[in-house]
């Protein structure tokens, strides 16, 4: 459901980027909002941001429309440095975070405002916009202004009307999330089906982490004005480069210790007395040196009895346990009082759980399912 | 049968209505019935008078003494018809001018650094301070064939013999728009103070210039403000009676004018009171679109 698997131009050398930005950095006054971010995006690209609240997210989109001139550093588009190139000369479009719906225009003329300033004729404007309303199911309120419909109603206003004009790079700030669950998946089907059929690329930011997995090509993970990682999906979420990472996109439990290489994995000593966890790492470490190991809760094993063939294997006790309806979540208390979450799907009923309240039990997983990290 | 809550609800309510009953439709029935009646050699000049002590005859007998000669008259005379149009003339003129003044400054001082605008705010009031009247009356010494204009412009070469304002229409204008700005500009600054910037940039992003986003969303979105400062500048300004009297000349027809030499120089109340009561006529029209104005803009902004 990810973009085709052979689309990955950012492992080509040759492959020219649609959006480069070149050790951007952008202030205000004192504040650094983006600090020396270089970063490609190519054509075509489902591109998703995400990043904690004030990271900077908005500020890297208003630099692509236009709103914002880097302080230091230069955006190029296509090869060409944009700053300068006024918003209505860009072949972006942008959906705000705020909709900034026209509130004196109906919902259709909301649509049809940028279709209208391309002067195209009267019969594909209204045509084009009909299109876009249906697409986002609001056929029945074209006619209402703004504030006569509700919140979600008006972002899929502002998103329609933001894809209307069909433009090269489309800029999406949190495009869907005052919408519920089941609209939301739709609509993201929606934006990739459109993706597929116009060559469109986009930039996405969204708070929804699944949403990223689901719809992005690469995700870019922000951190107080910094780009953390930029990998596709699985990648961040399989190899994270930081325990900064690992910890935004979903669960994880991070165990520290002293470094100690043994071919090609490390070893982790991680508490006194206990044998050492081993993990796997791309990075060169030194013996001694104090590194994370990362592990996702569903590679997380739990028996009664100790496995014996799993390279990680800690003992401890039930402390609480989640249910979430499809899964589980054990928390599991070691000795050393740190709690590891374990995960499992429930295939059975409730009734037939295996584990319960301060049970001892076991908990392993191999050593490709720990990501060791330097920091 | 009410309990204290809707009593104190209902005292609430009716403190506004009570308000414009004794300040507004008492003083209107009181005109209106001037306006019925006959000017006579009396104090008051006219008659008949009302005399509760002659009981119900009394009624009968004074009722019957009200006509609408007065109003008859107004339409024999073509100075009253002709005053009203030129009221009306000189008051819309004058509203289209102070908009065009007005507007520019509302909008520069919506877009002025957040620590100027108090004071930019204080500015457009300032005048308030000093007296209307001698406000007007300094613009005698300005606009005065040796006036100050004349000797600016005389002085700087840019005309040979002075201009004759003071004493035309063109000093009314001049009078009106500078007396009634601040009406025009606080309600359009508030409208264009509210107005969310990323309106301007979404129409940007859309393909617009700076202009026509200007004309496509802020001009619109600013309407009730223009549409509110308008009427208040209209209102007053078509009743306005001192402006043309200090600055207007002999040519220069205003209602407000005709009304006071009716009451004042010809001690004609009947008459006087029967231009009033078409001039608030003339006027109920556009005070009811105000409100209306008023009334959307409310429900717009639920
Ligand atoms: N015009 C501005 N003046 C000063 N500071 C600004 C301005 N715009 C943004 N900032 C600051 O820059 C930082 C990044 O803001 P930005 O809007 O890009 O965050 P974001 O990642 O989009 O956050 P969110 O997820 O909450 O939307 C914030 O700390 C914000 O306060
Ligand atoms: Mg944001």
């Amino acid at each position: 459901m990810t973009a085709p698997t052979e689309f990955h131009p950012w492992n080509d050398p040759q492959a020219k980027p649609l959006i480069r930005f070149q050790n951007v950095t952008k202030r205000f006054g004192e504040f650094t909002a983006i600090d020396k971010i270089s970063l490609d995006i190519f054509a075509k690209e489902f591109f998703a941001l995400l990043g904690p609240s004030g990271c900077g997210k908005t500020t890297l989109m208003r630099m692509l429309a236009g709103f914002e001139d880097p302080t230091e550093g230069a955006i190029l588009l296509d090869g060409a440095d944009i700053a300068g190139v006024p918003p209505n000369k860009r072949a972006t479009n942008m959906m705000f975070q705020s909709y900034a719906l026209f509130p004196h225009l109906s919902v259709f003329d909301n649509v049809a405002f940028g279709l209208r300033r391309d002067r195209l004729p009267k019969d594909q404007v209204q045509a084009r916009a009909e299109e876009m309303i249906a697409l986002v199911q609001l056929g029945p309120f074209a006619n209402r202004k703004p504030h006569q419909i509700s919140g979600g109603q008006r972002q899929r206003v502002a998103l329609a009307r933001a894809l209307a004009k069909a433009p090269k790079l489309l800029l999406l700030d949190e495009p869907l999330g005052a919408l519920d669950k089941k609209l939301r998946q739709e609509t993201q089907f929606e934006l990739m089906d459109i993706q597929e059929k116009t060559g469109t690329t986009f930039v996405i930011v969204t708070h929804d982490q699944e949403e990223a997995m689901t719809v992005a090509s690469r995700v870019a993970v922000m951190d107080h004005g910094k780009i953390v990682q930029v990998a596709t999906p699985d990648a961040i979420y399989e190899t994270p480069n930081s325990t900064y990472v690992a910890d935004f996109i979903g669960d994880v439990n991070i165990i520290s210790g002293g470094a100690d290489p043994v071919d090609g994995k490390i070893g982790i000593d991680w508490a006194e007395g206990q044998p050492p966890l081993t993990g796997i790492c791309e990075q060169d470490i030194a013996k001694g040196e104090t590194v994370f190991m990362a592990v996702r809760p569903e590679k997380v094993a739990i028996s009664s009895e100790k496995p014996a063939d799993r390279s990680n294997v800690v003992a401890g006790k039930v402390h609480d346990i989640a249910y979430l309806g499809n899964i589980s979540t054990y928390y599991v208390q070691l000795s050393g009082g740190q709690i590891i979450k374990a995960q499992t799907a429930n295939t059975r009923r409730i009734a037939r759980r295996d584990f319960t309240w301060e049970d001892d039990v076991w908990l392993s997983w191999t050593d490709t399912a720990g990501v060791v990290l330097r920091q | 049968m009410w309990g204290p809550y809707l009593m104190r609800r209902f005292a609430l309510i009716s403190i506004p209505y009570l308000w414009l009953l004794a300040l507004f439709l008492v003083p209107f029935v009181i005109v209106f019935k001037i306006s019925l009646s006959d000017i006579a050699l009396s104090i008051p000049p006219y008659t008949p008078q009302f005399d509760p002590s002659a009981g119900w005859p009394g009624v009968t007998a004074f009722l019957s003494d009200l006509d609408l000669e007065n109003f008859v008259f107004l339409t024999t005379d073509d100075l009253y018809w002709r005053a009203y149009l030129s009221s009306l003339q000189i008051a819309v003129t004058s509203t289209v001018l102070t908009l065009l003044v007005g507007y520019p400054l509302a909008y520069g001082m919506a877009n002025a650094p957040d620590r100027w605008r108090p004071t930019l705010i204080m500015l457009v009031i300032l005048p308030f301070w000093t007296s209307f009247l001698i406000r007007v009356y300094s613009w005698k010494g300005i606009l005065a064939g040796s006036g100050y204009l004349n000797q600016f412009l005389l002085g700087m070469g840019v005309i040979s013999d002075p201009l004759t304002i003071l004493n035309t229409n063109t000093a009314v204008y001049i009078g009106i728009v500078y007396t009634y700005l601040p009406f025009m500009v606080l309600p359009i600054y508030a409208a264009l103070e509210r107005l969310d910037g990323s309106l301007l940039e979404a129409a940007e992003d859309l393909g617009c210039s700076r202009k026509s986003a200007f004309w496509l969303v802020t001009v619109p979105l600013s309407k009730p403000g223009i549409i509110a400062g308008s009427f208040l500048v209209f209102i007053p300004a078509l009743g306005e009676f001192v402006i043309p009297d200090l600055l207007g000349g002999s040519k220069t027809l205003m209602i407000g004018k005709v009304l006071f030499e009716e009451f004042d120089k010809n001690r004609d109340w009947p008459v006087a009171s029967a231009v009033a009561v078409i001039l608030l006529l003339i006027l109920i029209i556009p005070i009811i679109l105000f409100q209306r104005n008023e009334q959307k803009q409310r429900e717009a902004e639920q």
